[in-house]
């Protein structure tokens, strides 16, 4: 924006009114008729934009797959969170095999503890064969919470059997349904916790922007007092204060709340820029003068120019909270078992010992950066697509 | 931070890396499509890759500048001539690239031909050229000045770079060159930043900057755009000085023909990245061969006579004669000229009855200033300082004057968009005087209907979200004045009178050019049938050729409608064109106020007089002929908001 770029965009030359010239690229670009060109609404530009940013594409359909799993995770996972078999403890993955004559099957391990190394040992079996299938039936779970099933995508044909796609942790439990059901909370604390501080940035920095003066300044100061507080024991202050009897949904709706307390400030800083940027605008003016009351001109003029910039600035800020959430469960301050999420997961990994011997169980971590990493890139695609002049690399 | 010795070490090795880049581009001299040029530009590609698509935004254009003269690239915007002139210098902005093409230099009149575009836009080669050999001088100097170096800091590192000078030699030049740049008092203006200078020093320590290598070749694009008409005549005046003083050949690109006009030997005129038309600035001003040229000739607000006739330039009426030069000119009668910018000239009152009689309006605003940990003094700036204006009922009122001489306010007080510290604005429409300055905003409401504004910026005015259904009928809709098909059909009606079609309706802005665009702000104003309309700067923002169309299209509506136009412009050429009555504003006072025809054939104030002055006249026929005025008001009061 500060540099004085000459580029050639929009011919303004060609002033014939069937406003034919400055739609040309973009026909041709989309391969879209010119009158749906001229009349799409802001947010089809930006999706038809959007829709040319390949990392921002990658990163929506991990996205979408993420969150469907998260949504059905009964479904997609094999086990429950809380079946376990203790003598699989530490089991390392399986990798099912295939024939034609068999369909998909692994073999069945016992596990027993070296003498010498005191490290558990697995021994396949392979007289005899785990059958695995597709929709089999085997523990019980409530599908969204309100259908009970039992059908599962894949996983052992009969139901007492174990089978350990990504290995087992130290209590025996499958580590693939554990990371499937943790995404649940992780993956919902994030848009839970931003929407709260969404909630509390339009307030405040609306306010803030709006009116101006001394407001604006009074707000300003309690954002940099709260900016000025260092995160993580702000963190550690307020979850120790998180009563330990309290249920797992209790702490859950706890922690949300105090990542939001701390997360919001910056947004209501984007929020104010915003206001104040889009304010000076000569369309707020001439809104004025057609004698807009002031509510219509905030809600119908002003909010809407910058509502894909919050968007974009909102999905740039739930990978902070899902990482807040998994350093704070993995400091184990945040939530504990049985609540199952991909920082409590990350809680067995903690020491090199279990590392060395079982690095599966730091697949959770894996988790955590796709997460991120995909809601990073959908953010910085909706945040170019959102604003033309930027600077694309 | 580097060490003197090893920035002396840097600067041996870049020197020598770049007279290897230097030698590998070496052509022969041959191949100059000119013995006499010092550029010569062959089949150049510039093209812009962007996710919209590609732009070829120079598009295969050969060009020759000859030695010691001043080459104007003239075109309007998107026609590629800033793409150009960066090109040369291989700093095209980003994503833009040099596709093809060869540009051929010779610094030296007998010295090696090089290819430019051969070198690598990043190499120390190219970087050996910029600033020693070919300086270039940016539109906006705001911008292309560092906000956070002094100025001779800035211009000193060109030395620096390009010579051997000491610390104390390179202040000395310096000194000098802000010196022959004229810049009153270098010796402490070199130590000033950006900010504490005007527009007009700005651009002169811009100017030192690119010159105090000496460079063989100065591209300047459009370097007086961003400055106000007195401001640029001066910089125009200083170009040309220091062209035969320091015998440079000079690239001019600009989108304003008054311009050329004044100091163009070759005019290139450019259009949809190609050039359409090449020849000496007499041939193109008078003999175009090329259709574009015509038009864009055709479609010039005139100030002086027609063009095409090809008159002796003593034979130049209005503007030349009405300078008072020494003795009074015969055919126009001269009285005294008054200097006093708080006293103002009126010509006489108009006849009509008044729709809105301005009565010493004051506008303050209140300005903060002081250190940051400092007391904080509070400072009134006077934008608008008793101004007394009646518009009579049917007539265009023009109000010209420079940036920050209080127009845009005046306009903006009216529309009661501020609300004015002081005096009254009496609006009668024939049912009695209202005074709209004491009105609450409840009140104003209906007469919220009655003026209206048509704003300069074509792109910030309409809201991008909404759709121009939506933008139009917007001020019926709140006033709850129609609703639902009929809101729909007053809105297709008003797009059709302003010259769009009734299914443009359901479009968004961004699908509209820039001309489209303010036909849209004008039936915004309309659509509530409005008495009086506030045009503020409504062309500025539009290339010439849609300004005219423009202008026709707020005369007809005012035939039509019946409409009252209080036209703010700095531009006297529109005014002049279209104004029943012109009132020249300076500083916050009204200094002068007549019929147009009275007010421009024959000026009183001494402000009016160098503001008409100083603005180019699109006739190299007349150049050097007409003198240049300058007003400099009498020390004391103004002092202050003039520095």
């Amino acid at each position: 924006m500060t540099s004085q770029t000459q580029l050639p965009v929009a011919d303004p030359e060609s002033d014939d009114p069937t406003g034919t010239e400055t739609t040309d690229r973009l026909d041709t670009e989309t391969g879209r008729s010119r009158t749906e060109v001229t009349s799409a609404p802001q947010w089809k530009l930006i999706w038809w934009r959007f829709r040319r940013h390949r990392l921002a594409m990658i990163g929506m359909v991990i996205l979408v797959i993420l969150y469907v799993v998260a949504l059905f995770a009964g479904f997609f996972a094999p086990f429950n969170t809380t079946s376990y078999s203790g003598q699989h403890a530490y089991q390392p993955p399986q990798i099912p095999h295939f024939s034609f004559s068999e369909g998909f099957y692994v073999h069945p391990t016992t596990g027993a503890t070296d003498p010498e190394t005191l490290a558990p040992v697995f021994t396949e079996d392979t007289s005899q064969m785990v059958h695995l299938g597709f929709f089999v039936e085997g523990d019980p779970y409530r599908l969204l919470g309100l259908v009970d099933a039992n059908v599962h995508l894949f996983g052992p044909e009969d139901p007492g059997q174990r089978w350990y796609a990504l290995g087992a942790d130290r209590g025996g439990g499958d580590l693939l349904s554990k990371i499937i059901y943790g995404s649940q909370i992780s993956l919902s604390i994030g848009l839970v916790g931003v929407a709260i501080s969404l909630l509390l940035g339009l307030i405040l920095g609306g306010i803030s922007g709006y009116f101006g003066g001394t407001t604006d300044t009074v707000i300003q100061r309690i954002i940099e007092l709260f900016m000025s507080i260092p995160t993580l024991p702000l963190w550690l202050g307020l979850a120790a204060a998180v009563p330990p009897q309290w249920g797992p949904m209790q702490t859950y709706l706890m922690i949300t709340v105090i990542l939001s307390l701390v997360g919001w400030t910056s947004l209501a800083r984007v929020i104010r820029g915003r206001l104040l940027q889009t304010r000076g605008e000569d369309y707020v003016l001439a809104a004025k003068l057609d004698g807009v009351p002031t509510g219509r001109i905030i809600s119908r003029h002003m909010l809407p120019s910058f509502a894909s910039h919050i968007i974009a600035t909102v999905s740039l800020a739930v990978p902070a909270m899902i990482l807040s959430e998994t350093s704070l469960s993995f400091l184990g301050l945040g939530l504990r078992a049985p609540a199952v999420s991909w920082g409590v997961l990350l809680q067995n990994a903690q020491s090199v010992n279990v590392v060395a011997t079982a690095p599966w169980l730091l697949l959770p971590g894996l988790a955590v950066v796709l997460a991120v990493v995909a809601f990073n890139f959908v953010g910085d695609g909706l945040r170019d697509s959102a604003d033309p002049y930027g600077k694309r690399s | 931070m580097f060490s003197a010795r090893r920035r002396i070490r840097e600067r041996d090795r870049a020197a020598r890396a770049a007279q290897r880049g230097l030698a590998g581009a070496v052509v022969d001299a041959a191949e100059l499509s000119d013995a006499e040029a010092i550029l010569d530009i062959q089949g150049l590609k510039t093209t812009f890759h962007s996710d919209e698509g590609t732009v070829h935004a120079v598009d295969d254009i050969d060009l020759v500048v000859r030695r010691g003269r001043t080459t104007c690239i003239v075109g309007e915007s998107g026609s590629g001539k800033s793409a150009t002139a960066r090109s040369i210098l291989q700093v095209v902005d980003n994503p833009g690239l040099i596709e093809d093409g060869r540009i051929l230099f010779r610094a030296d009149p007998e010295g090696p031909v090089r290819d430019l575009a051969a070198l690598r836009s990043k190499g120390d080669a190219i970087r050996s050229v910029r600033g020693r050999e070919i300086g270039i001088i940016f539109q906006e100097p705001m911008s292309a000045l560092s906000p956070v170096h002094t100025i001779g800091n800035q211009i000193s590192e060109v030395l620096e770079l390009h010579s051997d000078l000491g610390p104390a030699q390179i202040r000395e030049r310096v000194i000098d060159e802000l010196n022959n740049v004229g810049i009153p008092r270098p010796d402490e203006r070199i130590d000033a930043f950006t900010f504490q200078l005007s527009g007009g020093m700005r651009q002169r320590a811009m100017i030192a900057m690119a010159l105090i290598a000496r460079p063989a070749l100065l591209i300047a694009d459009e370097p007086t755009t961003a400055l106000d008409v007195t401001t640029q005549a001066q910089i125009l005046d200083l170009l040309g000085e220091l062209k035969v003083e320091l015998s440079m050949t000079m690239i001019f690109i600009t989108h304003d023909l008054g311009v050329v006009a004044e100091i163009a030997d070759d005019v290139v005129v450019m259009r949809h990245g190609k050039v359409v038309e090449t020849g000496p600035v007499d041939q193109i001003f008078h003999d175009p061969q090329h259709d574009y040229t015509k038009e864009l000739l055709a479609s010039l607000p005139q100030r002086s006579a027609p063009l095409g006739e090809p008159e002796a330039p003593e034979a130049t009426p209005a503007v030349g004669d009405a300078v008072p030069d020494g003795g009074r000119p015969g055919s126009v009668d001269v009285v005294e000229v008054v200097s006093d910018p708080r006293e103002t000239v009126r010509h006489e009152h108009p006849q009509a009855r008044p729709l809105l009689r301005i009565r010493d309006l004051r506008m303050e605003f209140d300005a903060v200033s002081g250190t940051m940990f400092g007391r904080r003094r509070k400072e009134k700036i006077v934008a608008v300082n008793g101004v007394d204006l009646d518009i009579a009922e049917g007539e265009t009122l023009g109000l010209v004057g420079e940036s920050g001489c209080g127009k845009t306010t005046l306009g903006r007080c009216v529309m009661r968009a501020y609300d004015p510290t002081g005096g009254e604005l009496l609006y009668d429409d024939g049912s009695g005087a209202v005074d709209l300055a004491g009105l609450s905003q409840k009140q104003l409401l209906p007469y919220r209907r009655q003026v209206r504004m048509v704003f300069q910026d074509p792109y910030g005015s309409l809201n991008p979200r909404m759709t121009v259904r939506q933008v139009i009928g917007e001020p019926l809709r709140v006033a709850g004045l129609a609703r639902g098909s009929e809101l729909d059909d007053r809105v297709e009606t008003m797009l059709e009178r302003v010259g769009l079609r009734s299914s443009m309706a359901s479009r968004y802005p961004h699908a509209f050019s820039g001309g489209e665009r303010q036909r849209i702000g004008i039936a915004r104003a309309l659509i509530t049938s409005p008495k009086l309309v506030i045009a503020d700067e409504a062309v500025s923002a539009l290339d010439v050729s849609v300004r005219t169309q423009i202008l026709e299209l707020l005369a007809d509506l005012q035939d039509e409608l019946g409409l009252t136009y209080l036209f703010i412009s700095h531009d006297l050429s529109v005014v002049e064109r279209i104004c029943d009555r012109v009132a020249v504003m300076y500083y916050g006072n009204l200094v002068e106020e007549g019929p147009a025809e009275q007010l421009f054939a024959n000026p009183q104030h001494g402000y009016t007089r160098a503001l008409l002055s100083a603005v180019p006249v699109a006739d190299p026929r007349v150049r050097g002929t007409r003198e240049r005025v300058v007003y400099r008001p009498d020390e004391g009061e103004s002092e202050e908001s003039a520095a």
